[in-house]
């Protein structure tokens, strides 16, 4: 048996992560991060006549750097796991229809990256599979229509407000390598905390991402200073700070060693992003571009990584229905 | 802090760790980027009743051209800027109904002139029509009902 104790699971066989690419957008560009990314964009179109078919040719090519970075032939991934945030999946299933690889979409919300890296591990662990591309994508634009307003409407965002990430992360598993490592993880339980905001999206999914790191610690017994960083998905400031003070009441101080994607990405004062970045862009390209080339310089040994979403539509929270969050954790090192 | 118990009482925390927006702020930038919009209406009404319209004409003259502007500058990517500075002091005025067409207009292109343009049009407008138009029937009606003198005059 692989669990450790209550929902927590770790590999035999740690699984390698290779081949981590992001492509961004332009207001990413302008983040602090941007020298991390592998490509960013000048223009959100991409050069195609809508936003879905631009997020679409953003997990194409991201996934297609991955393949080619690995130097893995195509031929040989066994399965593809991709999600985004637009209905139905179509960035992933659009941008990965040529691909020829069997694939699997999934819906994870902004935790849907980490549930790829997750779900890969383990087709790699149970010999199912020897090599497995992960990715995810979001584009503030497609989100944005399908979520709030036209981008041209004039209206006023509240301070709590969360900026989707334009950008796709992909990267693949497999069973040989050199590192870094996924060595374990914690799938999460869907935490509804009542908040019905849906403007404040940290604070709905911080539960969730407590519930999990804090499961995490006491299944495996690690506490946070075990890890060099901890970084969660897409909390943003005011989830970030939340996160920080639910830890605290359970006794675990993560403020000396923990940070968010979300923080991270934007530059609050310069870009006007609010509460800080979010979608299943975010974790991923900040986790492909910035945190993986942490590791291979190994300026990070050990790192916590924990995607969080949130579970709502926009007709959920028209009808007044509170948003369930959730999150997933990976452990990765060196 | 102690560990939380209730939906309630996170409630409570959360509201307590949210920034409220800049209430003062946004009033003082509403009130004067609307005085200027509706004074430029003003000038726009001036001229045209020196240049001799009377004053219904120079009033549909007023809105085509408030309207034209918005619809313009929502087009070139501005109105929304000002939007975000100016909140309900752009958006109460007759260009914030021009910008509430146009950008679901401009948004939905991609779906085609039919379903995406013709149908989403009015997706933010809508609800301002079916409650405007609504309540200006009820309001009419009240006023038959109650102004007897209007009634003689029928």
């Amino acid at each position: 048996m692989k669990k450790i104790g209550e929902q927590s699971y770790f590999l035999q066989k740690p699984v390698n992560i290779c081949g981590a690419s992001a492509i961004v957008g332009p207001k990413e560009k302008e983040g602090p991060l941007h020298s991390y990314f592998d490509q960013c964009l000048e223009d959100e179109f991409w050069g195609e006549k809508s936003w879905e078919s631009a997020e679409s040719k953003f997990v194409k090519e991201t996934t297609n750097m991955a393949i080619s970075k690995s130097g893995i032939a195509v031929n040989q991934i066994d399965f593809c796991l991709a999600g985004d945030l637009l209905n139905q999946c179509i960035a992933s299933s659009f941008g990965l229809r040529e691909s020829n690889i069997p694939y699997f979409g999934l819906f994870g919300a902004c935790s849907t990256f980490v549930e790829s890296l997750i779900l890969g591990s383990c087709l790699i662990d149970g010999d199912f599979a020897t090599n497995v591309l992960c990715a995810s994508s979001s584009h503030f634009c497609s989100a944005e229509k399908q979520f709030r307003f036209p981008l041209e409407l004039g209206n006023q965002r509240p301070p709590s407000s969360q900026w989707t990430v334009t950008g796709s992360g992909a990267t693949i598993l497999t069973k040989d390598g050199t590192g870094p490592f996924i060595t374990g993880f914690t799938p999460g339980k869907i935490v509804d905390m009542g908040i019905k905001d849906a403007n404040n999206m940290g604070a709905a999914m911080a539960g969730a991402a407590e519930d999990t790191l804090i499961r995490h610690f006491k299944d495996t017994g690690t506490k946070p200073s075990d890890y060099d960083a901890i970084f969660t998905g897409d909390l943003g400031y005011i989830g970030k700070d939340i996160l920080i003070d639910l830890a605290s009441s359970k006794g675990y101080n993560i403020k000396s060693n923990y940070t968010d994607c979300g923080v991270m990405i934007f530059d609050k004062e310069k870009q006007d992003t609010h509460s800080g970045g979010s979608g299943c862009g975010c974790v991923a390209s900040v986790f492909c571009g910035y945190i993986y080339k942490m590791l291979q310089k190994k300026e990070y040994k050990k790192v916590l990584l924990i995607a969080t979403g949130a579970l709502m539509n926009s007709t959920s929270s028209q009808q007044g229905e509170s948003i369930p969050g959730i999150a997933h954790a990976v452990s990765i090192k060196i | 802090m102690k560990p939380i118990q209730s939906k309630e009482e996170y409630q409570e925390y959360v509201d307590q760790k949210t920034p409220n927006s800049p209430i003062a702020k946004n009033c003082f930038n509403a009130f004067w980027v609307g005085g200027v919009i509706c004074a430029i209406g003003q000038i726009i009404f001036e001229i045209c009743k020196t240049r001799g319209l009377d004053e219904t004409n120079s009033y549909t003259i007023v809105s085509m051209l408030l309207v034209f502007f918005s619809a313009f500058l929502t087009g070139l990517n501005i109105f929304n800027k000002i939007g975000k500075f100016a909140g309900a002091g752009s958006l109460v005025p007759i260009t914030g109904f021009a910008n509430s067409i146009v950008s679901p207009a401009m948004e939905y292109k991609s779906e085609g002139y039919v379903m995406g343009v013709g149908a989403k049009m009015f997706t933010v407008a809508g609800p301002v029509l079916v409650y405007g138009i609504s309540s200006s029937i009820i309001i009419g009606i009240i006023y038959i009902i109650f102004n007897t003198q209007s009634l003689t005059l029928i």
